[in-house]
């Protein structure tokens, strides 16, 4: 029982907003001592893994690339490319970024999406412009809205879509497990399973980001009459 | 043949460039900082596999100090609005070139150079097909946006480093939660969880446990930030005993939907750092450093939804 004073250090850290580092650090040793390994023990673990997992940090290598097209115009591009397509809006811009991002991931193609490659340079400076292509000027709130939509189109589209390709990592950790536990299924069996509830997320997210187009008219038509809520200049992610 | 060490090298030099002009930055007040903290994450990929477990749990530490006092934001020199919109006008469509050749490298690297051989010894490491094509995807990116555009020769390392200050000290927050799942795996809380559940909650009938598990399913995940942490200990604890052994419900339609479960607790935690913290900082979102930041708040709506939707498939489809 006591082992689970890491996850307690965990919450409360979050919940007192100290910089999450320092949290999961404490939480790590908090969690190692407790659970029966000594200090040093406990350190190692932690340095053992974090190399192991350095992979995970290898994304940020793209960012030289999306910097330097940032630089030369990119999310200017993205948005006169969108200000050119008639009844493009945001909400229809992100549902058909959620579909093909949900296509591609059930295809086995989970990098073509992803926050820094695709998010940030272009998904969502085009969901911005649709937007004020459409109403003008948009207040700060609801273009921080935007942004935050375009990153949840990407990962609801993802989680959502990818497990019904049969070689991905939780599919196979689900046949890895039952295996383990003398249960043999294919992944073929698993990953058809993940259909129906793609289905249901296609129906409900997509509702939602049609529902979102009337949110943006509104928050703009609650703004107009405050212009101090108003951003008159229409900067992009970089600013 | 191509290891993931090469990727590993090629990020340990940007990182340490990075480093140093964080270190030249008279603008950053905290340029030390950023300079040490890059520097050490250099030190990290170049050197990594050559330090004890211990010597790579100090440089964490350290990093954690640094992180913790506060990364300043460097200012290196950019273009501004007018010339952006300028070139933009100029080159057109064709900007877009660069940033396809990322992921249309990633998917060639899967598909077709994964296979190459040459003299028996495969191109690429077999292991990590995609993580190598990446690298080798951003190497070609910056040499065809380089021709492209002319910038000053430092342009990509300047303009990156632009970047990665604004994620700041959270671009090493994902790799910190996988070894912070690493120490619970190895402390054995999982189990203590998942006996924790069983003990307390009565299993019966089926639905009770479905909605237990997949509730199970997605809070572990909220703690853990990763559904693959939570799968083991929630299946083990609920679904193998008492949903397929007692309830005889199907095993794979039980499985895969409790996995979509634990996705929807992904959707609403920042412990899942590289989805819903990373963005925010990218998006330089106001409230990136609150809990319920407004990319985990824009998730939350669908994730409740497809929590109980889930709990339906699964009560309707498996039993």
């Amino acid at each position: 029982m006591l082992v689970l004073l890491g996850i307690a250090v965990v919450v409360v850290g979050f919940l007192a907003r100290i910089n999450p580092l320092v949290v999961i650090l404490t939480a790590a040793i908090v969690t190692g001592l407790t659970g029966g390994l000594g200090a040093v023990e406990t350190i190692s673990a932690f340095g053992g893994a974090f190399n192991d997992n350095r992979y995970i940090s290898i994304v940020w290598l793209v960012l030289p690339v999306i910097g330097l097209l940032e630089r030369a115009g990119l999310q200017e591009q993205a948005r006169r490319l969108i200000s050119s397509v008639r009844g493009a809006t945001t909400g229809r811009l992100l549902l058909a970024y959620f579909f093909a991002r949900q296509v591609t991931a059930a295809l086995g193609q989970t990098k073509l999406g992803g926050h820094p490659q695709m998010v940030r340079p272009l998904i969502a400076p085009m969901a911005e412009a649709a937007a004020e292509t459409r109403h003008g000027p948009i207040p700060d709130a609801t273009r921080f809205r935007i942004r935050s939509h375009a990153a949840a189109a990407d990962n609801i589209g993802l989680f959502f879509g990818e497990d019904i390709f049969i070689a991905i990592a939780s599919i196979l950790l689900i046949k890895g497990f039952l295996e383990q536990n003398g249960i043999i299924v294919q992944p073929l069996e698993l990953s058809v399973w993940a259909i129906p509830t793609a289905i249901v997320a296609l129906l409900v997210h997509g509702t939602r980001l049609v529902l979102f187009d009337r949110r943006i008219a509104r928050e703009v038509a609650a703004g107009e009459g405050d212009a101090s809520a108003r951003s008159t200049t229409s900067s992009g992610a970089g600013e | 043949m191509i290891t993931l060490d090469f990727v590993y090298l090629l990020a340990g030099l940007v990182f340490a460039a990075w480093a140093v002009l964080s270190a030249m930055d008279a603008a950053n007040p905290r340029r030390w900082i950023n300079a040490g903290f890059w520097g050490l994450l250099a030190f990290s990929f170049t050197f990594g596999d050559r330090l004890t477990d211990f010597a790579n749990g100090l440089l964490v530490i350290a990093l954690v100090i640094l992180g913790g006092i506060g990364l300043g934001q460097g200012q290196p020199k950019t273009t501004t609005p007018t010339e952006r919109a300028a070139s933009a006008e100029r080159l057109g469509a064709k900007l877009f070139i660069p940033a396809l050749i990322i992921p249309v490298t990633a998917l060639l690297g899967t598909l077709v150079l994964a296979k190459i051989e040459i003299g028996g010894t495969p191109l690429f490491d077999p292991d990590d097909p995609t993580l190598i094509a990446l690298g080798l995807g951003v190497l070609l990116a910056v040499g065809v946006g380089m021709a492209l555009i002319r910038p000053p020769l430092m342009a990509p390392v300047q303009e990156g480093r632009r970047l990665m200050d604004a994620v700041g000290w959270a671009a090493i927050l994902p790799q910190m939660l996988a070894a912070l799942g690493a120490v619970f795996a190895l402390a054995g809380v999982g189990e203590v969880v998942g006996g924790l559940v069983a003990d307390t909650i009565p299993m019966n009938g089926p639905l009770i446990g479905v909605v237990t598990y997949c509730l199970g399913m997605a809070l572990f995940t909220i703690i853990m930030g990763n559904a693959f942490a939570a799968f083991p200990v929630m299946t083990a604890a609920i679904a193998l005993p008492f949903l397929i052994g007692q309830f005889e419900g199907d095993v794979a339609i039980v499985c895969a939907i409790g996995m979509l479960a634990g996705f929807c607790g992904t959707l609403m935690t920042p412990m899942a750092a590289n989805f819903n913290v990373v963005p925010a900082n990218l998006l330089e979102l106001p409230d990136r450093n609150r809990m319920l930041n407004g990319v985990i708040r824009a998730q939350i709506p669908t994730a409740l939804i497809m929590l109980v939707a889930n709990m339906a498939l699964m009560y309707f489809l498996a039993f």
